[in-house]
């Protein structure tokens, strides 16, 4: 167990929380277990005392790290669109191919859908989720308010993260080449490089990502304020 | 097997205290709030009948199985049909690719579409079916873990359709050899999609609820 558990112990140690209304309170979401709020130093990890999840887990910088993460996201996805993917050759019948041919693949009659939803986890979900998280977290890197719906953008990319899969297809493209290894001569094109570096940026991305420390950040920097949220200096 | 928390006092869980934890941002909230204001995520208690979403998706997954496997995933023409035009479903995929020797992309592929959709039906269900009963604290862990694989693997089973994806626009050689993309496709992506629904709407505090609150008792009782 990494870090310090700094959410100790459920209802026994002294904390200013109130059981009728629920505030300074934090419940698992994995087994609904009540523990007393703190507020962690970076690098701490604190996990739930009943489950073991993982409650909130702060890092240093963390959010200028993903919002760089992001940029990059940006631009490597761009490149990944636009260079040629893989190249085929046999027989002297040559194919180009690139990110928008493999969508486009499916783009004739019922297949139509699957090329949105194919298109959509490749490459618009993770360029979505990259510019959602840079809007949450700019100003909130700055010590700025966060922008107005910031609290929206956040849990949409909180929501979309499961169907994000690119690293998915980055694996099925390992696998397709494998298959047709034998029939055919295959190069790698600048956009399956640029494709494989997304993967490394999004895990790194990943686990620089606390959604409890964001959604206290969010809080603190001023949005829907109900004066719930952890006083650094107690007011006496 | 999870090393339990080293932790003995008694736990108290928000629903026992009469207040509504919000899943998305940890956040608690009295019992009659239907919105969490914090994040404006939507509030549920642990409750059976947030089943009802789960069977819903996990039917409509296992409906689209059903053609994902009677429909073929891929269509080869080679030598403009001379050669023969082969169709097949993702069972015969495997076979084929154990025919010609290709060991690890047919373990994958069977891995991928058969094993882990079919796993997945089985775990959901079972999880449904014994949530909110009681049980020891290890066997919560153990029904916590078993939902965490399936949440976390549910998504890699989108695999063979993105290789159907890749080998139809890659392999486009004219006369020499075309590969197109069969209706099957259409159908195990939605049923990997439904199946991740089901797995998403289900309420991992269920597999808590019902179960005695020391957990010194717990760990001895069993």
């Amino acid at each position: 167990m990494a870090g310090a558990m700094a959410y100790s112990g459920p209802m026994l140690i002294e904390g200013t929380y109130d059981l009728t209304t629920g505030s300074g309170l934090v419940a698992c979401p994995r087994c609904d277990a009540l523990h007393v709020e703190h507020d962690l130093q970076a690098g701490e990890t604190a996990r739930c005392v009943r489950c073991n999840a993982v409650l909130a887990s702060p890092r240093a910088g963390a959010f200028t790290r993903i919002i760089a993460l992001s940029f990059t996201t940006i631009v490597l996805m761009i490149a990944a669109i636009f260079f040629p993917f893989l190249r085929i050759s046999r027989a002297g019948f040559g194919n180009e191919t690139s990110l928008f041919d493999v969508a486009l693949a499916f783009s004739h009659g019922a297949l139509m859908p699957l090329t949105v939803a194919l298109l959509g986890t490749i490459v618009g979900l993770p360029v979505l989720r990259a510019m959602l998280l840079v809007y949450t977290l700019v100003p909130l890197s700055a010590g700025r308010a966060p922008y107005s719906h910031a609290v929206g953008a956040f849990r949409l990319s909180e929501t979309l993260r499961p169907w994000s899969m690119a690293e998915i297809f980055v694996i099925g493209t390992t696998l397709a080449l494998i298959k047709v290894g034998g029939l055919a001569t295959i190069s790698f094109g600048p956009a399956f490089w640029a494709f494989c570096a997304l993967i490394l940026v999004n895990a790194a991305s990943n686990v620089f990502t606390s959604a409890t420390t964001v959604w206290d950040a969010i809080e603190d920097g001023g949005a829907r304020t109900d004066g719930r949220e952890i006083q650094r200096e107690p007011a006496e | 097997m999870t090393e339990l928390p080293a932790h003995d006092a008694p736990i108290l869980t928000a629903h026992r205290a009469g207040l509504i934890g919000c899943r998305g941002c940890g956040r608690v909230w009295p019992d009659s709030e239907d919105t969490c204001h914090r994040c404006g995520a939507a509030l549920s208690p642990p409750d059976r009948r947030s089943l009802n979403a789960v069977w819903a998706w996990l039917v409509a997954g296992f409906i689209f199985y059903i053609p994902a496997n009677l429909f073929p995933m891929l269509r080869t023409t080679t030598f403009g049909g001379l050669a023969g035009n082969t169709e097949s479903t993702i069972f015969g995929g495997v076979l084929e690719l154990l025919h010609y020797g290709n060991w690890f992309v047919a373990a994958v592929v069977f891995t991928a579409s058969i094993i882990i959709p079919i796993s997945k039906f089985i775990a959901i269900g079972w999880l449904a079916i014994v949530a909110g009963r009681p049980a020891t604290v290890r066997d919560a862990h153990n029904r916590l873990m078993l939902y965490e694989v399936v949440e976390f693997i549910g998504r890699w089973s989108m695999i063979d359709v993105f290789v159907v994806a890749i080998l139809s626009a890659l392999v486009q050689l004219g006369f020499v050899a075309s590969i197109h993309p069969g209706p099957a496709a259409v159908a195990f992506a939605l049923s990997v999609a439904f199946t991740m629904l089901s797995a998403q709407s289900f309420d991992p505090r269920l597999i808590w609820r019902g179960l005695p609150l020391r957990s010194r008792k717990d760990l001895t009782d069993q």
